[in-house]
């Protein structure tokens, strides 16, 4: 284990360098530079609730919030998992060459998004000051939901990408399945509008539970409660062994299959 | 100290899937599998090769194309695991496989010495210590800020062999780096490793050219398709090997 510790320490750098280089690669030459990570989740989000507050009309207080707040989460899983799914696949020429701890490459996009997730944060405390909807001490607690979709997604992140190397096709499956997810979680739709058995499905998903914890603590002024926060926490844990050990188990056929 | 082997490596076995047998995808996966059709079509690139080399020591390996150096190296540095066998190293490794392999073509000159030293291990400080000396050696303080993408190849080679050989490491492995570059950063980069091995690095040295292998090594292990046919020292392997092709 501590041979782990001390491996992780030596190249605690490279995931530094990995994180820049992402965030630089992505803004090169353009001029706004690093603002379009806080500028464009706040245009996407004006744009989608203008229109969707306009065409769908839901019995909930402040939609475009209620809106922005699940897309925030939702968005982030998305963009975090199928990011770091590619994450072995893009770096195949370095890992053939240079040894590198390679669950760091899985790490490093999911911290990248992560960054991105800040951003589309800020903005919707923005879009909440601009509507004038009450922040509320409870907003202090909003870390708690998204750390548990942090590690969530990168528990997902580090099965997904081991599988990716075997099997190059699941990345067409997943962009499907993901799709299909966003309609089994609260992001556009109350939980109010689902008949009694859609709703115990939807909340059979675990993002819904991180969502809606996220919107208590946001939007409606509630702490989350003790039985949320363990069942998130069951459930992240849980994701995460998984992920670690598909990806300890695969680690080493990786290079044999990229 | 001195008398510690830092490499030994015990009875290694290296084994391959050939590459016409492949499946990535999971559509292929399924046919074939429901033809039978995933066969076990397998190559060993190293037969159980056993060697051990001491601290300070230079160690060449020779031999013909695809008779296994390079994966030997590999699985030294970590990069491949052995299927069977095992292999110890006592100390730090700096690999100079393929120079310029953890360079991201998008980025400038100076944002990739500091991405190649982190993926060395190499901390931001200590690569800020040496930014200096590494422009200076791969003569590119002109190129600087310029994106990698648009460097020569030759440029490229500077670039990479200069951020691998800051400081001085335990081990060095070059793979064929010798033969990139033109003739004077050739001789500049064998003056290099000269020095290192001075300082007490050991070096793991595989070149086509005997006479380069006899200049900078003093054992030699010679491979034929997987299979060590000798090791020892490098004088008399050498006269060996040059008469034998």
């Amino acid at each position: 284990m501590s041979t782990y510790i001390q491996n992780f320490k030596k190249f605690q750098p490279l995931l530094n360098e990995l994180i820049m280089r992402d965030i630089k690669t992505k803004y090169r030459k353009s001029i706004l530079g690093v603002f379009w990570t806080i500028l464009n989740p706040l245009f996407m989000m004006v744009v989608l609730s203008v229109v969707f507050s306009n065409m769908f009309k839901f019995d909930v207080e402040y939609f475009p919030v209620y809106l922005l707040s699940g897309q925030l989460i939702f968005n982030f899983f998305n963009e975090a998992t199928t990011n770091a799914m590619g994450a072995i696949v893009a770096n195949g020429p370095l890992i053939k060459k240079i040894y590198v701890p390679k669950y760091m490459f899985v790490l490093s996009r999911i911290f990248s998004s992560s960054i991105n997730l800040l951003a589309s944060f800020t903005a919707m405390i923005f879009v909440m000051l601009a509507m004038r909807v009450e922040l509320h001490y409870t907003v202090l607690l909003a870390p708690i939901p998204l750390i548990f979709i942090v590690f969530f997604s990168l528990g997902v992140g580090l099965i997904l990408s081991a599988i990716t190397v075997k099997f190059r096709d699941i990345m067409h499956l997943y962009s499907v399945f993901v799709t299909a997810l966003m309609y089994l979680t609260p992001v556009i739709y109350p939980m109010s509008i689902l008949p009694e058995w859609l709703k115990k499905i939807v909340l059979l998903n675990p993002i819904t539970n991180i969502l809606m914890m996220f919107r208590d603590v946001m939007l409606n002024n509630m702490l989350p409660s003790i039985g949320s926060i363990l069942l998130a926490a069951v459930e992240t844990a849980m994701v995460m062994v998984i992920g670690l050990y598909v990806f300890y188990k695969r680690q080493d056929t990786f290079i044999l299959d990229i | 100290m001195d008398n510690t082997d830092i490499i030994s490596v015990d009875q290694v076995s290296m084994r391959f899937a050939l590459a016409s047998e492949k499946v990535d995808s999971l559509k292929e996966y399924f046919i074939k599998t429901l033809k039978s059709q995933i066969s076990t079509n397998e190559f060993w690139a190293l037969k159980d090769v056993s060697f051990s080399i001491k601290r300070g020591d230079a160690l060449g390996l020779i031999g013909l194309n695809g008779s296994g150096k390079s994966t030997m190296l590999k699985i030294i540095a970590g990069v491949l695991k052995p299927t069977k066998g095992s292999v110890a190293v006592r100390g730090e490794v700096a690999p100079l496989i393929e120079l310029g392999a953890g360079f991201d073509f998008d980025l400038t000159a100076g944002e990739n010495i500091f991405l190649n030293g982190a993926l060395m291990g190499r901390s931001h400080e200590e690569m800020e210590a040496h930014y200096e000396e590494i422009i200076e050696f791969s003569e590119l303080r002109d190129f600087i800020d310029v994106p990698v993408k648009n460097f020569s190849s030759g440029m490229v080679s500077r670039l990479a062999f200069a951020i691998a050989t800051i400081g001085t490491p335990d081990i060095l492995i070059c793979d064929e780096v010798l033969s990139v570059g033109d003739f004077r950063f050739q001789e500049k980069c064998q003056r290099r490793i000269q020095e290192m091995l001075d300082k007490g690095t050991t070096l793991l040295f595989v070149s086509h050219s005997i006479d380069q292998v006899e200049e900078l090594c003093n054992k030699v292990v010679w491979l034929e398709k997987g299979n060590v046919r000798m090791f020892g020292d490098c004088k008399k392997i050498a006269e060996i090997y040059r008469t034998s092709y």
